[in-house]
């Protein structure tokens, strides 16, 4: 797609600049849908019908009413703040999440950079969220607040393992980091998809990867830093306005980014269940998006499943379950292509 | 060991049977409906808003002495023998204009003790609940349907039969009683009018359709 753009725009500045806004243009409406979609699953869920009125049909309009409200907004910060890392913070937050999307394969055709260490990349470039995180819990100057931003850290810090080695089972098989190289290893039907290879060794890195991935994005029941029974609403509970649309939209960024990773790894990317039939770059394109939507029903779906987790329970989950888990994994898939290949 | 591995046995069954569970009530209808669009039948009995049909209240005030909270206001003008104000829809003949009589909602604790002892059953509850207003005063239901030409024609005729009836009662000097009845309702018109209801009410046999109601207000 790069080579295609500066072939017919000559102009290497605009086509990068369009190839990095491609993104952007892809997250916002999806955050704006994805609540919408939220709010519904969780109100059906709930036997309940959720936003119904503005816009018409079930209240489809409901998040952009609410996003230009949220822009209106006076922009406070509190006088017991610190004003520069309170500021500074949504935008990290935020920067590290959009930076994780320019190394994920949209599509066969798209993808923002390709690089050879693109996992990695996005691994490390996501942990800067934390980092905004806990600059917005300790800038705002709250016991709640702070409380969250710790919980995050600590949380952040124990689960990022139990990804990273799940992750690895798969380079492991690929013998690659470049996220589109291991998108065409699993090119053809469905049983080509990691998740059903070397069985059962990468689909319980999948289920490790997915569990250990809600708690990077602190969705329930991992979402002891937000935890809003008890903390407000942790690290953004002083934030208001255009701020606080941000780390919300950073929220879901993240939220896709992390599905999008775990599409690419071990659903296929944007393959096609069936084989070369509805394959292309459209259609490539399309598979990826709707499972990478799956993976965030499904988050939503354990959001209204499973009551939040102690923070010792996370503790357990994550070192004593997820990591000696994940180890097992790493030594027999290695195992498994060392001997078998 | 065996403990550890069952730990975790449990916790992806019983997520899974968690996640069975809402699954299926994403699918269940909602129990919520759309209020303004679709309103829920109210009970038989329901009791909201007060209405009067006016053409049916005979002015005995016995509605607003019921109420517990005074918020029925009621005057009542004497007409002349001249004017026949028709009868109710029971049968009751009518004696009294009704120039005002006000209900103020706001002040109503929808208790419906007006609504039994009314002779006409003309004072009655209605399933309406949607009367909210920006201003208090337009809680104030006025339910009397004179117009004040009207009401200003009948204090007018009733004073001047009034006078008649006095000089009638001069020229021929015969009971002491009815001139005392006289002149105290003639006057002022509204607190004057209160007295001569007792009389009224009886012969719209009043008390034969109260007693039914009042075992079930008490119970």
């Amino acid at each position: 797609m790069k080579d295609y753009l500066i072939s017919i725009l000559e102009n290497e500045i605009i086509v990068y600049t369009l190839m990095a806004a491609l993104p952007l243009v892809w997250i916002i409406p999806f955050a704006l849908f994805a609540v919408w979609w939220e709010r519904k699953i969780s109100a059906h869920m709930q036997d309940r019908l959720g936003p119904m009125r503005t816009g018409g049909w079930h209240g489809w309009a409901q998040t952009i009413a609410d996003i230009l409200k949220l822009i209106q907004k006076e922009d406070i910060i509190p006088t017991a703040a610190d004003r520069k890392l309170f500021t500074l913070a949504p935008y990290i937050v935020f920067v590290g999440s959009f930076a994780a999307y320019a190394a994920i394969p949209f599509s066969a055709a798209y993808i923002g950079s390709e690089i050879n260490i693109g996992l990695f990349y996005i691994i490390a470039i996501s942990s800067l969220v934390v980092a905004g995180i806990l600059m917005a819990g300790w800038a705002s100057n709250n016991k709640w607040s702070l409380f969250g931003a710790l919980r995050s850290a600590a949380q952040i810090v124990s689960y990022e393992i139990p990804v990273v080695l799940s992750l690895l089972a798969v380079v492991m098989v690929v013998g690659s980091f470049d996220l589109q190289e291991i998108n065409r290893a699993q090119t053809g039907p469905i049983w080509n998809w990691f998740l059903f290879q070397k069985f059962p060794f990468l689909f319980l890195a999948g289920i490790i990867y997915f569990v250990a991935s809600l708690a990077e994005v602190n969705r329930t029941p991992f979402d002891i830093p937000e935890a809003e029974s008890e903390l407000v609403g942790g690290y953004h509970t002083e934030y208001g306005g255009m701020k606080f649309a941000l780390l919300f939209l950073a929220e879901y960024a993240n939220m896709f980014a992390v599905s999008a990773i775990a599409t690419t790894i071990f659903l296929g990317g944007w393959n096609s269940p069936f084989g070369d039939f509805l394959s292309g770059p459209w259609w490539g394109f399309f598979w990826f998006v709707s499972k990478g939507m799956g993976f965030i029903f499904v988050q939503m779906w354990l959001r209204w499943t499973l009551p939040r987790l102690r923070v010792d329970q996370l503790m357990y989950v994550g070192w004593k379950v997820l990591i000696p888990f994940s180890f097992a994994i790493i030594i027999g898939v290695g195992a498994w292509v060392m001997i078998a290949g | 060991m065996g403990r550890y591995f069952k730990n975790i046995w449990e916790g992806v069954v019983t997520v899974l049977i968690g996640m069975r569970i809402t699954w299926r009530h994403l699918f269940t209808p909602a129990v919520t409906i759309q209020y303004p669009d679709v309103k829920l039948k109210l009970p038989e009995r329901a009791r909201n808003r007060l209405y009067v049909n006016m053409d049916d209240c005979i002015g005995c005030d016995q509605c607003s002495m019921a109420c517990p909270v005074n918020c029925i206001t009621i005057e009542t003008l004497k007409s002349t023998p001249d004017i026949d104000l028709g009868l109710t829809s029971v049968g009751t003949k009518k004696r009294l204009y009704v120039p005002r009589f006000d209900i103020d909602i706001a002040k109503c604790c929808y208790c419906a003790l007006c609504v039994y002892p009314c002779p006409t059953e003309c004072i009655k509850m209605t399933d309406v609940y949607e009367f909210s207003e920006y201003e208090r005063t337009n809680l104030i239901y006025n339910f009397s349907v004179m117009t004040p030409a009207e009401i200003d024609m009948a204090k007018a005729k009733l004073t001047a039969h009034e006078k008649e009836q006095a000089e009638k009662k001069a020229a021929a000097p015969k009971a002491p009683a009815a001139p005392v009845a006289a002149p105290s309702a003639a006057a002022p018109g509204v607190p004057g009018a209160r007295k001569p209801l007792p009389p009224l009410s009886r012969p719209a046999a009043a008390p034969k359709t109260d007693p039914p109601p009042k075992p079930d207000s008490t119970s």
